[in-house]
């Protein structure tokens, strides 16, 4: 039987009653439960998962809606009491809180005049409008936000160019700004390479291991998947390269991204071959032959970190970082056992097993996204689960284990898999520790091939640094104990993987060539605040998430926390009228 | 409109607010400067226009005691008798220029203050505080009740009126207000320090009158007794400062904020003198032994005006003393409750700086957009009448003005300018 309760103007964020929906549906005696704000989609939501009431039906935008599907009637005030004491234990800890949190732009400007970035992780139909706001203010953005439209997001980069500002974004995961973690980010040692990259996992995997290398990053920009695609043409990508050749402290530039379009790739490529810097470029599925000019291009996110601390260093760069000896001995598989199973949270990681994997099968480099799976090949199956096929209603899986471990299990239960692939993503706004959460299903899906007769093997890679809020150490340490290979790239996992199973890739010498510029002459100057963006302290104003404070305040950055809640609590003829009142 | 953009018309608003210069200049019955108190059996009321079947206990109760009072009936019954039979005209008290706590009953011979706005000549009034207990505005009306308001009529009105004309020209309210708001007042739940300012401006000048002792003794009495004394100055003083704001006939301050135990009220500079109203919520609070949340009457009172003018709940920083009153947390609470505030607000009032607040000003022009657009209900801290007729206070606390007021205020609004 359905029972509900509403709480009248309590509002959350979605990420919070997420994770006290979980709290919340581990108490015995409930069949289901869900916790969200009343908003009209939302309201679709509870509709979908069989929990919509007549209660729910009457409760406004700004109204927390708990819906239980219980058959003890006891338990509506279990509920009750766990959900109050979830609110009021946060409330305690955010009493004491060091930073200002406002309500609207006005006051979050009044509190921080000097801002110069707005970090924007609000709901995708409205983040377009908040960016819109913050250029208006002469702000940076970067917008944390997914679900943006392309045409939102060319129109606010074409503003923001014009203006002389930068979008990061949308749907931006990570950002290193003079030392400071935006988002999920690493605590990477600063140094002399600037990246830019266009996809997140891989702008934390070349900066983590360009920090285990022993060298540091100076600025890593963010740019959103769709930038070096039509129709944005990588906005934001050049203004970010003029901005890193321009910024002194800078002597490597990175580029990461997936393959662009071919046009915007070959703009990109002559800006960077304009460059008076090396470059190191990895488009991944692109297949490199040779270093042309300045720009040396890479495989993958491995050998791009290290071209790039060679280059920094002064060394001659190597015709191939990748191949190496990856042999795991009494591999013990049975007849069937054939096949990988890459269970990924990171998007550009699993991009790259895929293809390393697609290569290693002889099926070239190019990878298609389909359906959340990058790579679904006679039993081979890649998958990002934090694509929104897998997050819709629920917290990515950096943050939350509960999708990954089904995974875990159903892959183990599979009599061809004969190894599971896995990556654990430290840093900031990630899991607090997400080996220990993973590990019981590692651990169950382990025993029951081993029942069945099958030695499951169990391959991961983490990454991250040692000055990460998690312990790098200790996730190493607690995985191997369990019996998981670990690796310390991407790469090196995929291919250990790969040699499992008797597989292997074959890599390219690649010979360094003169020649790549064009005759055509770029402006490579940038705006005054781009400049300051690049040789400043960034102050932030952090629109949404609370929890991306926590890196800012440990950085000692400046910023305020703007409690953002939809403009006239999501009606939107109100919304409307305050926009023609003006 | 009149100006370029919302902003700007908003800003005309807010310097009205901040250039007026209200004084204290007379204490007068109400009938002499109200002329619609002369015509038979009227009656002024709180908030937005109500029927007598409509009024809650409180103000039902004060009604009976102003007939009683003015003599019109000898016996309660009788007097509710004409009440309900229609033989008294209800008016609300802000369509005269008047104002008037909780049920804000005012009739023809009670005493009222006069604040005059000496920047635009416009007047406003309100009765005279009565003390607690067992009072007119919150529907008592025993002999007690009705002995006192005729001691007002016939005593104290006519002792500070005689004082306030050896004054030069008044007392200047914004020095006073300006002096207690650093005094821990909040002019809406704390009135003490003003109330002791008053009384030390007033008795030099009542000690010069050539008055019976006894009565001079019991005046200063009474004003050394009554904290809240002030309250009523306070609420006349802001009602003459918005009045003047509302010439001003654009924009989105809110330039009026009442209620009448049934319904919320407000008026948008914009707007003119349209009332836009939603059903009052109930205050929430610290009550008195023996009472609860349940002996509660709806909100009541024009009482707001003080948050219109950005005191009171608005100003909760500005007095520690009365924190509790938010919760249980005291002063971290109080900061909160004025910074939140503060985002609906256009600016601060340099004239009035909070030290607690470190010096920043009160609140300065409630915009009903940011209202809408934050779901930030303006805060008003309020006394706590007896849902019973004549049972009187039973505690104080805070409610929220209920935001569809604003949505309707905003709507009405961009029809009037051809926006939609």
């Amino acid at each position: 039987m359905l029972h509900t309760i509403i709480k009248k103007n309590s509002y959350q964020d979605s990420i919070n009653l997420m994770l006290l929906t979980n709290s919340v549906s581990t108490m015995e005696g409930l069949n289901k439960v869900q916790i969200m704000m009343a908003t009209p989609a939302n309201k679709d939501i509870f509709k979908d998962a069989g929990l919509h009431t007549d209660e729910l039906e009457a409760a406004e935008s700004n109204d927390m809606a708990i819906v239980m599907d219980t058959d003890d009637a006891g338990m509506v005030d279990k509920v009750l009491e766990k959900v109050d004491q979830y609110l009021k234990d946060q409330s305690i800890s955010n009493k004491k809180q060091g930073f200002e949190t406002v309500r609207t732009w006005d006051k979050a400007v009044d509190a921080l005049p000097n801002a110069n970035v707005a970090m924007i992780s609000v709901p995708g139909q409205y983040a377009a409008d908040e960016a819109d706001k913050a250029l208006d203010r002469g702000l940076h953005v970067f917008m944390f936000s997914d679900n943006v439209s392309v045409e939102d997001e060319l129109r606010l980069k074409k503003k923001a160019h014009e203006k002389g500002l930068l979008v990061m974004g949308p749907d931006c995961g990570t950002g290193i700004l003079d030392g400071v973690p935006f988002a999920f980010a690493n605590v990477v040692s600063k140094g002399r390479i600037g990246l830019v990259g266009a996809s997140g996992t891989g702008i934390q995997e070349v900066s983590t291991i360009i920090d285990h290398l022993g060298e540091g990053v100076s600025h890593a920009i963010g740019t959103g998947g769709r930038d070096l695609k039509d129709p944005i043409g990588a906005i934001t990508m050049m203004d970010s390269i003029r901005a890193l050749e321009n910024h002194s402290q800078t002597e490597i530039i990175t580029i990461i991204s997936k393959p662009p379009a071919e046009h915007v790739r070959n703009e990109v490529m002559e800006l960077l071959q304009s460059l008076s810097k090396p470059v190191v470029a990895v488009f991944l599925g692109e297949k490199p032959t040779e270093y042309v000019g300045n720009v040396y291009q890479a495989y993958t996110l491995a050998e791009t970190a290290h071209i790039a601390v060679d280059l920094a260093r002064g060394n001659e760069v190597k015709p191939d970082y990748n191949s190496g000896d990856f042999t795991v001995e009494n591999t013990n598989l049975k007849d069937g056992q054939k096949t990988l199973k890459g269970l990924y949270s990171g998007g550009t990681l699993a991009s790259e097993a895929a293809v390393l994997i697609s290569d290693a099968l002889g099926l070239g480099t190019h990878i298609k996204n389909e359906e959340g799976y990058v790579l679904k090949h006679e039993g081979h199956e890649i998958v990002d689960l934090g694509d929104d096929k897998y997050t819709q209603g629920k917290p990515h899986p950096m943050i939350d284990p509960e999708t990954r471990s089904k995974f875990i299990e159903q892959a183990g239960a599979d009599a061809s898999t004969a190894v599971i692939l896995l990556d654990f993503v430290l840093g900031y706004g990630s899991h607090d520790d997400m080996a220990s959460a993973l590990l019981p299903s590692i651990k169950k899906a382990v025993a029951a091939a081993e029942e069945d007769g099958r030695t499951l093997h169990v391959v991961a890679t983490v990454c991250g640094t040692k000055n990460d809020p998690q312990s790098y150490d200790g996730h190493v340490k607690e995985l191997k104990e369990a019996g998981v290979i670990v690796k310390e790239t991407n790469n090196e996992a995929v291919r250990t993987a790969l040699n499992i199973v008797g597989l292997h890739v074959e890599d390219n010498e690649k010979k360094h060539v003169e020649g790549g510029k064009s005759d055509k002459k770029f402006d490579l100057s940038v705006s005054d605040d781009i400049a300051s963006l690049v040789s400043e302290r960034p102050r932030v104003i952090n629109v949404g998430l609370k929890g991306f404070t926590e890196a800012l305040e440990d950085t000692g950055t400046q910023f305020v926390q703007y409690d953002w809640r939809p403009v006239a609590g999501g009606n939107a003829r109100m919304a409307k009228i305050l926009s023609l009142l003006k | 409109m009149n100006y370029k953009s919302m902003d700007e018309a908003n800003k005309a608003v807010i310097d009205k607010i901040t250039g007026s210069a209200p004084f204290l200049v007379d204490v007068v019955p109400a009938k002499d400067k109200i002329k619609e108190l002369n015509d038979g059996k009227v009656l002024l009321h709180a908030g937005p226009p109500i029927k007598w079947e409509d009024m809650t206990g409180p103000m039902q109760g004060s009604c009976i005691g102003a007939s009683l009072y003015e003599g019109w009936a000898s016996s309660p019954e009788e007097a509710e008798k004409q009440l309900a039979g229609g033989e008294v005209t209800f008016i609300p008290c802000h369509h005269v220029n008047a104002v008037g706590p909780m049920g804000g009953i005012t009739s023809a011979n009670m005493p009222v203050f006069v604040v005059e706005n000496r920047t635009d000549g416009n007047e406003a009034y309100c009765i005279m505080n009565e003390g607690i207990g067992k009072v007119l505005r919150f529907g008592a009306n025993s002999q007690e009740v009705i002995d006192r308001l005729k001691w007002m009529q016939n005593v104290l009105g006519p002792t500070i009126a005689n004082a306030l004309k050896l004054t030069e020209d008044g007392l200047n309210l914004n020095v006073m207000i300006a002096k207690a708001i650093t005094m821990g007042d909040e002019f809406h739940q704390r009135n003490i320090a003003a109330s002791l300012i008053f009384l030390k401006e007033i008795s030099p000048y009542i000690v010069q009158l050539d008055m019976d002792e006894k009565e001079r003794k019991d005046v200063i009495q009474f004003l050394a007794d009554t904290d809240q004394f002030f309250l009523n100055v306070m609420m006349a003083t802001s009602k003459a400062v918005m009045d003047a704001a509302r010439q001003i006939q654009d924009g989105t301050v809110v330039t009026a904020m009442c209620r009448n135990g049934k319904d919320f009220g407000i008026r948008i500079s914009g707007m003119g003198d349209e009332w836009f109203t939603a059903p009052v919520n109930t205050p929430q609070g610290l009550f008195f032994t023996g009472f609860s949340q349940e002996d509660a009457n709806p909100d009541i009172g024009d009482s707001a005006i003080t948050e219109t003018f950005g005191v009171g709940g608005m100003a909760m920083i500005a007095a520690p003393g009365v924190t509790r009153f938010v919760g249980a947390g005291g002063f971290d609470d109080a900061l909160a409750t004025s910074n939140e505030m503060a985002e609906i607000c256009i600016s601060h009032n340099s004239n009035f700086t909070i030290p607690t607040w470190d010096f920043q000003g009160a609140c300065l022009g409630i915009d009903a957009r940011k209202v809408v657009e934050t779901g930030i209900e303006p805060v008003i801290n309020t006394g706590i009448a007896n849902k019973k007729a004549g049972l009187g206070q039973v505690g104080a606390g805070t409610v929220r003005a209920p935001k569809e007021c604003f949505e309707k205020a905003l709507e009405a609004y961009a029809v009037k300018l051809g926006l939609i």
